[in-house]
């Protein structure tokens, strides 16, 4: 029982760190339909930032700082590398994007030495605490994960929901030209976007690790992929759709790894995400929530 | 290498003069050292030149399957690596020689499948002289094939579900399955088939072509870089043949416009199969001479990474232009392999330290030369002309009619 319960809460905490991902993921699919492949790797640069600004500073100022340093890199990478291609084919975009991810990986391996970073988690006592839930010793990490998506999730809506820019926001999904006609400055928006996305990502990767003990140059893509299908999964530009989703596969995969190892299906746990995006999108292309849309000529 | 126009037979004798010219030039080098002694090393078979040839020979195959696919029908496929991995594997499970099966498969306690094809056709044919060497061809041809089939009816299942999807779904659908694939060959319970997690080796590579003296066993003639070159351009002959037949004007057709192409008759839902299946069964063939040039073969090496490498080839020399892919293949491996080599070494002028020079300053470079090719060129080197196209006094004549025209408009005005 305990086993099971421990099982579900390090599920969760998964979870909320795929969550907050995958937001980014979604956010900057509704408004340029674009598959950030550099998101993951966005994720991985704050780890690494982490590591080098807390050898210096202490934990207080670190997390602000890499915060800040991760947004703007966020907002950096599509100044340089979206922005020029507004006008372009979408494929030229998702290049671009992979060339992005590309170059951050190949930079993060120049600048470490392709070693293993070792991530200051005994200096994040606080998220690495044990405590206990029901009788089962757990980090703090895994209560404050979900709490904390939550908390984010419902600022966010708010701030979509019931701001300027979030209208705005709103208005570019639905329709780029229209609202850019309509006087709405859509680098601005972008900007925005990129801006939270990059902001939630930091807060994941330190959420993330700081229950691993390495970060690596290429750690960021596969916990990037999931998060971008779990925002598949919910339904691609539904905020809310993606959190449940990055709920879903975060518990899906903790379950797997945790099943009896005579089966050895722990290997799949990577691949399970990945049929299961194949399954919704061939069952309901749109996600749990997402909208229906039809191809005019 | 042009491209074949069915029209002129002259083109095509010119090509295959101009191929055969290539294989010569091969040999010759790589045989050299043995004519002239006291060459200088980087003619030496170990050398970096013949690794690079190689290397860009298997990934010129695959990078124009991919082409293929993305360049000529559309299709945003990110799956190049897992077809890769199947045909690999395919290869190296079939010709694992019997009597180093037991050392290679010994965590699992021995292979499966006992025999090589190569100890099937050494039975027929003998295992020394010219017996051996028809053995051996043969089996590696028959070996090859088979992980190209392999590689395609895996991608003819997948095709149903995938290819019914657009654009970028396609192309995340596609790396999913690559990923999954991934997962299956490193299962522990196919362990008696896949070697589990850990690598397949000791089956004939590139060096086993290499003629040698049965008595001393020095190698009398080195074939080693001529055998990927010969399978890589058999198969890019067939790809370009494809390209220019009716079903590469239907590609094309699709890539363009797909409802107008539904509406002019095009099967979309056949020839996007068709396109798919093709271009993984050379992904399949170009993973079996990966296979063959790395001298092994293991999941781990298929990465998501290797088809982001493909593609950013692709890009590179031109979506849409086969010459163009692989003149952007050989120059991206001479750089990575070569040329920018010296960008990984701490170099010291004097007794001052070159900046920045340290492990993996290559690759950012590289990566960085990649995004300004991406951002500011991104027709590539070629852009959808082939090299055929590009006759210096056709273009120069193309350019005078562009200006007379733009001449004409003005005066119009």
């Amino acid at each position: 029982m305990n086993y099971l319960i421990s099982i579900v809460l390090s599920g969760i905490s998964v979870g909320g760190q795929y969550a907050l991902i995958a937001i980014g993921y979604t956010m900057v699919y509704g408004i340029l339909r674009l598959i950030n492949f550099a998101h993951g790797d966005v994720f991985m640069v704050a780890g690494l930032m982490c590591i080098y600004i807390s050898a210096s500073m202490p934990m207080y100022i670190t997390i602000p700082l890499v915060l800040i340093l991760t947004v703007a890199l966020g907002f950096f990478i599509e100044r340089a590398a979206y922005k020029p291609l507004r006008a372009a084919p979408r494929m030229s975009v998702m290049i671009s994007a992979i060339g992005v991810s590309y170059l951050l990986q190949n930079l993060a391996t120049y600048v470490t030495g392709g070693q293993p970073m070792t991530y200051p988690f005994e200096k994040l006592s606080f998220l690495t605490r044990t405590v206990n839930i029901a009788g089962t010793p757990t980090k703090t990490v895994v209560i404050i994960t979900p709490v904390l998506v939550i908390l984010l999730v419902v600022l966010l809506t708010l701030l979509i929901n019931h701001t300027k820019i979030g209208m705005a926001m709103r208005a570019v999904s639905k329709d780029f030209e229209t609202s850019r006609l309509m006087g709405i400055k859509i680098n601005s928006v972008i900007s925005v976007t990129f801006v939270i996305g990059s902001l939630l990502a930091a807060v994941g990767s330190v959420l993330y690790f700081s229950t691993y003990t390495a970060v690596t140059p290429t750690i960021g893509a596969l916990p990037g992929l999931k998060a971008f299908v779990a925002a598949v999964f919910g339904g691609i530009g539904s905020i809310p759709g993606a959190v449940i989703g990055a709920f879903i596969i975060g518990i899906c995969e903790t379950v797997i790894k945790a099943l009896p190892s005579a089966w050895d299906v722990s290997v799949f746990s990577d691949a399970f995400t990945f049929a299961l995006l194949i399954i919704i999108l061939i069952f309901k292309p749109t996600g749990l929530f997402g909208e229906k849309t039809a191809e005019k000529v | 290498m042009t491209t074949l126009e069915p029209k002129s037979k002259r083109k095509t004798y010119g090509a295959i003069i101009g191929i055969l010219i290539v294989f010569g030039l091969i040999v010759l080098l790589e045989n050299l050292h043995k004519i002239i002694p006291g060459v200088p090393d980087i003619l030496y078979p170990t050398s970096v030149l013949f690794t690079v040839l190689k290397k860009a020979a298997v990934y010129s195959l695959v990078a124009v399957s991919m082409n293929l696919l993305n360049g000529f029908t559309g299709l945003f496929s990110l799956g190049q690596a897992g077809f890769m991995l199947l045909g690999a594997y395919t290869y190296a499970i079939l010709m694992v020689p019997g009597d180093s099966r037991e050392q290679v498969y010994y965590l699992y306690g021995g292979s499966a499948i006992k025999q090589s094809i190569q100890d099937l056709l050494n039975s027929v044919f003998g295992k020394d002289g010219g017996g051996g060497a028809v053995s051996l061809i043969l089996s590696v041809i028959i070996a090859i094939l088979i992980a190209g089939c392999i590689a395609a009816v895996f991608a003819w299942l997948i095709g149903f579900p995938v290819l019914r999807l657009k654009s970028d779904y396609l192309a995340i659908a596609t790396l999913g399955f690559a990923e999954i694939l991934g997962a299956v060959f490193k299962w522990q319970k196919l362990g008696k088939i896949t070697n589990g997690a850990n690598m397949i080796k000791n089956f004939p590579n590139f060096s086993a072509f290499n003629i040698k003296n049965s008595q001393t066993g020095e190698t009398m003639v080195y074939l080693s870089t001529l055998v990927p070159f010969i399978v890589a351009t058999v198969c890019i002959i067939f790809i370009v043949l494809l390209v220019n037949s009716t079903y590469g004007r239907a590609f094309k057709a699709i890539r363009d416009d797909e409802i107008a192409a539904e509406a002019m008759g095009i099967n979309l839902s056949k020839h996007k199969r068709l396109s798919f299946v093709v271009s993984s069964f050379f992904a399949g063939i170009s993973g079996a001479l990966f296979a063959m040039y790395v001298s092994n073969a293991q999941a781990k090496v298929f990465t998501t990474t290797l088809t982001y490498e493909i593609l950013l080839i692709v890009v590179i020399g031109g979506i849409g232009s086969i010459s163009g892919s692989i003149i952007a293949t050989f120059l991206y491996v001479s750089c990575s392999e070569w040329w920018l080599r010296f960008l990984d070494e701490e170099t010291f002028i004097g007794t001052t330290k070159v900046p920045l020079l340290k492990n993996g300053f290559r690759m950012v470079v590289f990566s960085v030369v990649i995004m300004i090719v991406v951002l500011f060129f991104r027709k590539g080197i070629m852009g959808t002309k082939e090299i055929g196209d590009l006759h210096p006094i056709k273009a120069l004549k193309a350019k005078k009619a562009k200006k007379s025209a733009i001449k004409a408009k003005d005066g119009a005005k």
